[in-house]
């Protein structure tokens, strides 16, 4: 507890006087001052996915931390999807409410920050001037600077890595299939115990894109808007593996759970032997609750999974854009970020470059158990970049056109 | 002022969801200005009519509504016709109203978890009878067909068919009538189908539409228990308007228009075998058999209803049992280990949202009571009923899809600057309190006994004094049933909650379902109850309040019915 609060106050330092060496970093210091003054005593209203207790209590503690240190009051907006936060800013700008906006910070990455950024939306660029920004040592992290492709242009600052992990019990399967063709082979040997979330859920479309970048003979014209590519040719070993795997699939894929957290349940009622999650801590989670047995552990493919960094962001008519960037700057502090990645409260993976921190912060870090489940880090793999955002729009499109019809 | 009364009303019930209509037609038309869409066509139009499965989705929705009301029906009029002035009928009418508290959602929770292959029931037969040791693969929950979706749809709308039926069934003398064709020597299906139905039926035909219209429209059932890809229509429409491109925003207008029609068809061709059922069965009726299948209907009825009501009483059970679970494996029939960590978690988060919960349903509650009171209040003092166009009236918000105008609704509460939060949202929920509080409270408004007032008069009261000394007093029992059922349609309601607060009023419904994405049964068992112990606990204080405040007036409680 010592060694945390110790960082608090370290991190509210780096808060207040973050990069105080030249003449400039003096200016931006004092436009921090006037952040934090103006920030004070304001509401933020940060919508964020609340579908898991951990995370909102993660972000519960967030708020008294702001209320405590800064004086912001925060208030979690508990979305189901993360595009009713777009819909609502929309309807505002519809009606030409351009400030006092009822949402101040969202948690965002891929499609919705792209769309919102297509529709001006968003507020910024700020990035540059929360004084914890240069943590993330972003000239040597260029996969911050961008969001499935989209350039980040200083309009979200990152707050998590996320990484494609599969999970199995060890004592029902100790040999999982470590690619694609290995997966189909174990499906055809045992139709009914696989199946992905349904598209265009966040996770039913990842898992769309892993087998894709696996199995596409160019993998490079992912990454490049699909109006560039020939999208049949490309994706025609992603059809031609679902047709071949969909029969022998969980309900012979005539159903698909919703969502990450329901293809969860159905491996804690045993109704499937693999599942994967956008996140190490996921199995983790699950053995503490006690909803998976505790021999599941998580593995990933050979050839890698795909890995993404999440962000926030704050729209173009946010009523407290101050207190929001305030709020983000704390959860990008060494302090906030630990927690986070701490699987006792959320084990979600950090953004800051270890280099950047303290020789004692960076060792935290470095000796944080990660969960029972979770591989270590030298075992994780390659990770795969996402696809540029308008490829998810259209794989989503073709599965719909070639699967969502009877 | 009370003249204006049946206006304010008629203008609450109907005035946004015009404009939402209005603000769902627009878009679905291609103009959409903060978008940079202006080109008015058929654009969206022709979108959603090339959409993959919408035929399917269309025809799983129109279905749905027709095929739920249909079971529904028939069961809520089988029941009665066995149960009828019997002993299961009394109980029935204490039991009902809590019945029809209980939230479709954790409904839809409980008869997910109990009919699946690794649900409850499988759980408590293998491998024991079943030789499951691992849940066979079959696609139970979820089906193509819609069939369990329908079923989660039948368990709520009968209750709710029963409790309509209640007050029509005194305005009939369904008794005289019953004892009468008794005398001739009708059995007692017989009689009821031939004596009261005929009567009974008129009366219920608009609360068979607004079965129709919620079954095939509805989300939070169709969510759990429908099937996914291609889903019915209104969930397809909300996963249109979550999409982050935002142009499928107005497909999702042209899809709340299409949803439109497909209610308003069902519910005319509902209309349209009302009349040929007409025409075929009247021969039947005036036939003069005593007696057509009566012991078969009475043996399915008394087969049926104990198997009915074990089902609800089993998914209950289950759903509690899983917010005490820490480790349930299939196929144990029950938990391993158990664990109060979920109701802990309830009970760190939930007071913010019980409290907001409590006092949105009180207020909006209140607030309708109130106004019902003065609808009905003036048609007493006028002396007529207030025409048929009012009685429609009270349907429109029950009859008119939800997902199709509410989020027109949310652009105009936009345009006209009010802030979303606490008061747009109690506002909202008027719209759909008010219909039930004016259903359940009318009849027996209407039937207090006018002579009382002349004897109030004759006492020396003046005619305000005999309002609120004698008449209201009277009315007690039935004043807290209406208010127990708004409150539990105020503490029901999702959407509205959600998109007029813009997610900042958290309510226990509203907190129910976003931990309902991350898919934690335990969990969900645990919030579905609490969201169920609210609007129960209400029913429960509306039936013993007036039997405390009565406790030396006997005469108070049986009048008042």
């Amino acid at each position: 507890m010592l060694f945390r609060r110790g960082m608090a106050t370290l991190s509210v330092i780096l808060g207040l006087f973050g990069g105080s060496s030249a003449g400039a970093a003096d200016k931006a210091s004092t436009e921090w001052t006037q952040v934090l003054e103006a920030a004070r005593g304001q509401t933020v209203y940060w919508n964020a996915w609340g579908g898991d207790p951990r995370i909102n209590a993660y972000i519960d503690w967030a708020g008294e931390q702001a209320h405590e240190r800064f004086g912001v009051s925060v208030v979690h907006v508990k979305l189901t999807d993360t595009a009713e936060a777009v819909a609502r800013v929309l309807a505002e700008k519809s009606a030409g409410r351009s400030e006092g906006g009822a949402v101040d910070l969202i948690w965002i990455n891929g499609e919705n920050f792209a769309a919102m950024k297509r529709n001006g939306l968003l507020f910024g660029p700020w990035l540059d001037r929360l004084p914890n920004h240069r943590l993330t040592d972003p000239a040597n992290n260029p996969e911050l600077n961008l969001d499935f492709g989209v350039a980040v242009d200083g309009l979200e600052m990152p707050w998590a890595r996320a990484r494609l992990v599969f999970y199995r019990d060890t004592v029902v399967l100790p040999e999982p299939p470590l690619n694609t063709d290995a997966l189909l082979a174990w499906t055809r040997e045992n139709p009914g115990r696989f199946t992905y979330p349904l598209p265009p859920s966040f996770l039913g479309t990842t898992f769309l894109k892993q087998v894709l970048i696996e199995r596409a003979a160019n993998s490079s014209a992912l990454y490049n808007p699909v109006s560039e590519a020939d999208f049949a040719a490309i994706s025609k070993p992603l059809c031609d593996y679902l047709d071949a795997l969909h029969p022998t699939l969980w309900r012979q894929a005539r159903s698909f759970p919703e969502n990450a957290g329901g293809m969860r349940r159905l491996m804690s009622d045993g109704e499937i032997d693999i599942a994967f999650a956008f996140s190490q801590a996921d199995a983790s989670a699950g053995i503490d609750s006690g909803e998976l047995p505790a021999t599941v552990r998580n593995y990933v493919f050979d050839a890698g999974t795909i890995g993404n960094v999440s962000f926030l962001a704050i729209p173009f008519n946010a009523g407290h854009s101050n207190a929001a960037m305030v709020l983000a700057n704390f959860l990008l502090s060494p302090e906030a970020q630990m927690r986070k990645q701490d699987p006792a409260y959320w084990g979600s993976a950090t953004v800051l470059s270890l280099g950047q921190l303290t020789r004692e912060q960076a060792d935290a870090f470095r000796n944080l158990d990660l969960g029972p489940a979770a591989l270590p880090a030298d075992q994780l793999g390659t990770m795969l970049a996402e696809p540029h955002p308008s490829w998810t729009e259209a794989l989503e499109a073709e599965w719909v056109r070639r699967y969502g019809v009877r | 002022m009370l003249r204006l009364a049946p206006y304010l009303v008629a203008a609450i019930l109907t005035l946004p969801v015009l404009a939402g209509m209005l603000g769902a037609l627009i878009p679905s038309f291609g103009f959409l200005p903060v978008l940079g869409k202006t080109d008015v066509g058929f654009g969206p139009w022709r979108a959603l009519l090339a959409w993959p499965g919408l035929g399917t989705s269309v025809l799983l929705s129109f279905l749905s509504g027709l095929v739920t009301a249909a079971i529904a029906l028939s069961l809520a009029l089988l029941f009665l016709a066995i149960f009828f002035e019997t002993r299961a009928f009394t109980w029935l009418r204490q039991a009902i109203a809590p019945l029809l508290a209980v939230p479709h959602a954790a409904a839809a929770f409980a008869l997910a978890f109990l009919i699946a292959p690794s649900g409850f029931l499988a759980r408590l037969m293998s491998p024991w009878a079943t030789g499951w040791q691992r849940p066979p693969d079959l696609l139970i929950v979820q089906d193509e067909w819609g069939l369990s979706l329908m079923a989660g749809l039948v368990m709520k709308e009968v209750p709710f068919l029963l409790l309509m039926a209640l007050a029509p069934l005194a305005q009939i003398h369904a008794g005289e009538r019953m004892r009468l064709a008794r005398s001739f020597g009708y059995g007692r299906v017989s009689a009821w189908f031939k004596t009261i139905v005929p009567a009974l039926y008129p009366l219920l035909r608009l609360p068979v539409y607004a079965v129709i219209a919620y079954s095939s429209a509805n989300i939070d059932v169709a969510l759990i228990l429908g099937p996914v890809s291609p889903p019915p229509l209104a969930v397809q429409i909300l996963r249109w308007s979550n999409d982050p491109d935002l142009d499928f925003r107005m497909i999702a207008s042209a899809g709340a228009i299409l949803q439109f029609v497909v209610t308003a068809g069902a519910i005319a061709v509902w209309i349209l075998a009302e009349r040929c059922v007409g025409l075929l069965v009247r021969g039947q009726l005036v036939s003069g058999r005593r007696v057509a299948g009566d012991a078969g209907f009475a043996t399915l009825g008394r087969g049926l209803f104990p198997v009915l009501i074990l089902a609800s009483m089993l998914g209950i059970a289950a759903l509690g049992l899983n917010a005490f679970a820490r480790v349930w494996r299939f196929p144990d029939a029950l938990p391993g280990r158990w664990t109060m960590a979920h109701w802990q978690s309830v009970a760190e988060t939930a007071g913010g949202p019980i409290a907001a919960t409590l006092w949105i349903a009180l207020l909006t509650t209140l607030l309708s009571v109130v106004l019902v009171v003065c609808v009905l209040e003036n048609e007493r003092q006028r002396g007529a009923r207030s025409g048929r166009a009012l009685e429609f009236l009270i349907y429109v918000p029950l009859l008119v899809p939800q997902i199709g105008f509410i989020f027109g609704l949310v652009l105009l509460a936009e345009m006209a600057g009010a802030p979303p939060g606490g008061g747009l949202v109690a506002a909202g929920h008027v719209i759909f309190v008010l219909p039930y509080v004016y259903l359940s409270l009318a009849e027996a408004y209407r039937r207090q006994d006018p002579a009382w007032t002349k004897l109030a008069r004759t006492l020396g009261q003046s005619a305000s004094g005999a309002f609120w000394k004698v008449r209201l007093p009277m009315l007690l029992t039935p004043l807290l049933t209406a208010f127990a059922v708004g409150a539990a349609i105020s503490i029901g309601q999702y959407l509205v909650t959600r998109l007029l607060g813009a997610g900042r009023v958290e309510t226990v419904t509203t907190e129910a379902i976003a931990l309902a994405a991350g898919g934690d049964r335990r969990l969900i068992g645990a919030w579905a109850l609490t969201q169920a112990i609210l609007p129960v606990a209400g029913f429960a204080l509306a039936l013993a309040a007036p039997r405390l405040i009565w406790r030396n007036r006997r005469g108070m409680l049986g009048g008042s019915r």
